[in-house]
């Protein structure tokens, strides 16, 4: 029974506890005996407090109790990657440099999560410091597929998908910087959204590369997506980034359907390189659309190619400045015995970070130094805009959406592409522009290939264009039973 | 050959702002440490800046004051370099598009006595922008300690342009800047507090010349007279390199204040790479013209532009305006005196001298004085006592006394009079015979006037003063004595 609980749309769990069927006591219970059943396997926790996360659950019920439910997400487990910051609890980001690391403040999807009533449950596996693919960089733990436990979850929020995808939790956030929450969620087959660049807070989200990084979530379904998204969505004082926009009611306005879409197919992002089996169940996705009286259209982003070399002159230039501050004096691990000042933190660092995060630190100090700057940084900031203005001509001429597959390649094994850095970031072709063009993006999934891995559907929305592009990945999501399908474990 | 020296300053000013310059944390000085700190200062992951409107209008004001540029777009970049007190390991500063471009500070350099006006010189501006400030390190035997409170707190960096031409220039530059910020509230200026520091770039070339060498930097200069020695001790060292046929390295180089030089701290083959770029948690900053419109209303006037008009206005001599004019709350007292009774010389008098002196006697331990917004004497007392002289109601001499109480008590000079019996004596009959008594006691000087010494006539006049507590009116008493002697 508590595995058939675990596996259910927070929606449904939603209206269950509404309706006194479900205590937020007995829900959490049950995502706790799932995790206590399943993490060993999974590994997507980094940690858990179960009796916290009981306390709330009981805080909750009273609340329902006395008729002051906080509304659709009060009672409801949701889960953090472990870049995010909850008050009172441990925050890593996956790195042994943060391994000590509690930290004193609530983000601001923290608090928006907590106000409304969410049991947080747990900080998920990730990355170090959300530099990854496959979640094979954590300092910590490897986190498996749970379609295929011999395969990645994919990365960076790796945890985050595999937690969902294992019904270890209906919902979680994640952090997507280049499409780290785009192509977990594909890989291990559930729902999962970067929102539009500043429709979400970063306060509290400790930064990878700051003008990419959004938090969004992961669930079954986009109803679930939407239901969380207007919790966590809107202005933030602390957040100078953060936009000042209305959020509406996402939830309510997926059923104010249209179906006079126009979807623009980008060629650029089926050519070489793409998995037949992806190609194939996109393609039917694509036959779907159409077949509910879409407009297709396809069109040319052409600069898609230039988006891996300039994701990684920005990420790592802004990144290379981001984890200056970890450095052995005031919160952070420290290495024993340092020589000197310089040594201290040349050990502490050294010691500390894994390979990955090293290299894109030397690569983003690189990229940033004197001489260098125009070149690489200056220059990719240009290109940068031309691929924004990619996207932006076409929705001008019309075109609503962009549909595209979420990942080149269903989930790989794990080990396989650790030793080579450059097929690693190939994972991402298709979901970095996103991220460097600042729209919002949602993958789910969209089929199995013949090895009973999932693949995933990416849409891309117009700027603060959410509740549109929600429209349009549910009448997909409503129509398929994709999201109901679960794992052996 | 002769050498000039270039000299250029950069001065680091602490905005004066009730929060740091990212997050609303308060800063004073002298807490204990680390105690003005929160999750932003010590910069824990997730943290973010968030702009400080005070301290942007404040840099703002510091432009229209000296007529810099305020462009319409300025945006925030990132400093990065390694080093304790910065709890970020990048500074958030203006590298490429600063809130202050160009302007020109009005010096002036030591007359040749203090009552004499030295020369005036323009000294060009080449920015200025705004930054956070870092921690403080204390270093021990074996490890250092590092206070985050004035991590965070606003930076006012003031560039000039290479043209200071002497340690006096120097000097005469930072004295400007001081008194101007402060009389604007723009800054406390406190160098004891490290509100004011200074780095200096020192180059020295053959007189007439127009290259410019290779210099020298010295950071973290944080008294005047540490500036001033400094610069002079670098262009003497300087000059004896070119002398003996030496090159002048490009380096930075500290002041070592007990022994009186400077020693080479880094050279430019190890100068930091900065690796400036634009900060992508701030948005860059939109000033609008109505905003510059509404901050340069609210500008004090410049101590030089109000020194001539004190001189030209009120014909006041340059002495009294070089001690009221620095001093804005001095100046505005005096101001608003004059408004009340059109005596500026008289009333100058009582503000720069009598006033001062009070000032200075009270107050609280400690605390230089007591300010002159504090003062109980009003501006509209000491118009009033100066009216009061004109009127010929009381002597000079008595309104020294009526000053005293005045500053004492904060009573109305007429009403002192009043309730003292002050009042100048017209009472010719009384005055008169207090006049023959003294010229009855005093024979000596009576027989001297007599014998055409005019000074005897003095030691009479006081005779009589002592007898009516000062109270007789002057040229009365003159044209009394003088009838009764000439009898």
């Amino acid at each position: 029974m508590s595995e058939a609980l675990t596996f259910k749309p927070a929606a449904q769990l939603s209206d269950m506890l509404g309706r006194g069927a479900l205590s937020s006591v007995e829900l959490t219970q049950a995502v706790i005996d799932r995790c206590d059943a399943v993490d060993d396997k999974v590994g997507a926790f980094l940690y858990r407090d179960s009796e916290a996360a009981l306390a709330a659950a009981k805080d909750s019920d009273e609340r329902r109790h006395r008729g002051e439910a906080l509304g659709p997400l009060d009672g409801i487990p949701v889960g953090l990657k472990d870049v995010i910051c909850l008050k009172g609890q441990p925050l890593t980001c996956a790195s042994k440099i943060l391994e000590r690391f509690i930290s004193p403040y609530d983000a601001t999807v923290t608090s928006r999560l907590k106000a409304a009533g969410a049991v947080l449950y747990g900080k998920l596996n990730m990355d170090e410091f959300a530099m990854g693919s496959s979640t094979e960089n954590s300092g910590f733990l490897k986190t498996a597929n749970p379609w295929n436990l011999t395969c990645i979850p994919g990365g960076s929020s790796g945890g985050s998908a595999a937690a969902v995808a294992a019904g270890e939790l209906p919902l979680t956030l994640g952090s997507d910087t280049g499409g780290s929450i785009r192509q977990p969620a594909a890989l291990c087959g559930v729902v999962g959204m970067k929102p539009t660049y500043g429709l979400v807070s970063r306060y509290g989200l400790s930064a990878y590369a700051s003008s990419l990084d959004q938090i969004g979530p992961f669930a079954r379904t986009v109803e679930d997506v939407a239901m969380i998204l207007e919790v966590i969505a809107g202005h933030d004082s602390r957040d100078s980034t953060s936009w000042k926009t209305d959020i509406p009611n996402y939830r309510v306005q997926l059923r104010e359907g249209k179906d006079s879409w126009t979807i623009g197919i980008p060629k650029e992002y089926f050519g070489e390189g793409l998995d037949p089996e992806v190609r194939e169940a996109v393609e039917k996705a694509i036959l779907f659309y159409e077949g509910r009286g879409a407009t297709l259209k396809e069109i040319s982003l052409p600069h898609t190619d230039l988006a891996v070399s300039v994701y990684y002159i920005i990420a790592t230039a802004e990144c290379s400045s981001n984890l200056a501050r970890y450095d052995g004096i005031r919160y952070t691990s420290r290495a024993e015995n340092p020589a000197d000042g310089v040594d201290l933190y040349r050990k502490t660092r050294g010691e500390n970070f894994g390979p990955e995060v090293k290299r894109r630190v030397i690569l983003g100090t690189y990229v940033l130094s004197s001489g260098y700057y125009d070149a690489y940084y200056l220059r990719a900031q240009k290109v940068r805009t031309l691929i924004r203005n990619d996207f932006m001509s076409e929705f001008d001429a019309g075109v609503d959406v962009v549909l595209t597959p979420t990942s080149p390649t269903p989930a790989f094994k794990l080990g396989e592409r650790t030793d080579d850095p450059l097929k690693m970031y190939l994972a991402d072709i298709y979901t970095i522009c996103t991220n460097l063009a600042g729209l919002p993006g949602i993958s789910m999934n969209c089929g199995f290939n013949s090895n009973g891995l999932p693949i995933g559907l990416q849409l891309i929305g117009k700027p603060f264009g959410e509740a549109d592009l929600l429209k349009v990945a549910h009448q997909f999501d409503a129509s398929h039973d994709f999201n109901e399908a679960t794992p052996e474990l | 050959m002769d050498y000039e020296p270039v000299i250029g300053l950069e001065v680091h000013v602490q905005l004066k702002t009730k929060t740091k310059m990212f997050t609303r944390v308060a800063y004073q000085y002298g807490e204990e440490p680390n105690t003005l700190t929160n999750p932003v200062i010590m910069g824990l992951p997730g943290t973010l800046p968030v702009l400080n409107k005070a301290a942007i209008e404040q840099t703002i004001r510091f432009g229209l004051l000296f007529g810099s540029e305020v462009p319409e777009i300025s945006k925030w970049d990132r400093k990065n370099y390694f080093y304790p007190d910065n709890p970020k390991n990048y500074q958030l500063s203006q590298y490429d598009q600063p809130l202050c471009v160009g302007g020109s500070v009005e010096i002036e350099l030591p007359g040749p006595s203090r009552n004499v006006m030295g020369e005036h010189k323009t000294i060009e501006l080449t920015r200025a922008h705004l930054e956070e400030d870092v921690g403080k390190l204390t270093h021990f035997e074996n490890d250092s300690l590092v206070d985050y409170n004035r991590a965070g707190t606003p930076l006012l960096e003031i560039v000039s342009e290479p043209v200071l031409r002497s340690p006096e220039e120097c000097v005469a530059f930072l004295n400007a800047l001081r008194v101007a910020l402060s009389n604007a509230g723009i800054s406390d200026c406190d160098m004891e507090k490290g509100q004011l520091r200074c780095d200096a770039n020192v180059s020295v070339r053959p007189v007439g010349s127009d290259i410019l060498n290779t210099r020298t930097e010295m950071k973290n200069l944080n008294s005047v007279a540490h500036v001033r020695d400094a610069v002079a001790y670098e262009i003497q060292r300087q000059t004896k390199v070119y002398q003996d046929g030496g090159r002048v390295v490009q380096e930075t180089r500290r002041w070592n204040v007990d022994g009186g030089f400077t020693s080479s701290l880094r050279s430019k083959e190890h100068a930091h790479d900065y690796r400036y770029f634009p900060d992508p948690d701030l948005m860059p900053v939109k000033i609008p013209q109505e905003t510059k419109d509404r901050l340069l209303g609210d500008l004090p006037e410049l101590q030089f532009d109000m020194q001539r008009r004190f001189m030209e206005d009120y014909g006041l001599p340059y002495t009294l305006t070089s001690v009221l004019c620095p001093d804005l709350p001095l100046a505005r007292f005096f101001e608003a005196a004059v408004a009340v009774y059109n005596k500026p010389r008289q009333i100058a008098n009582y503000v720069a001298n009598d006033l001062l002196r009070e000032l200075a006697e009270s107050g609280n331990e400690g605390e230089g004085g007591m300010p002159v917004s504090e003062s109980p004497a009003s501006p509209e007392s000491i118009a009033g006592l100066v009216q009061l002289i004109d009127d010929g109601v009381i002597s000079s001499q008595i309104a020294k006394a009526v000053f005293a109480e005045m500053f004492k008590t904060g009573k109305a000079p007429g009403d002192i009079v009043e309730a003292k019996g002050l009042k100048q004596s017209t009472d010719t009959g009384e005055i008169e015979g207090i006049c023959r008594e003294v010229i009855a006691n005093n024979p000596k000087p009576v027989e001297q006037f007599k014998a055409g010494n005019e000074k005897a006539i003095n030691a009479l006049k006081g005779q009589v003063m002592k007898a009516t507590r000062g109270k007789a009116n002057p040229k009365m008493l003159d044209d009394l004595l003088r009838k009764l002697l000439g009898d």
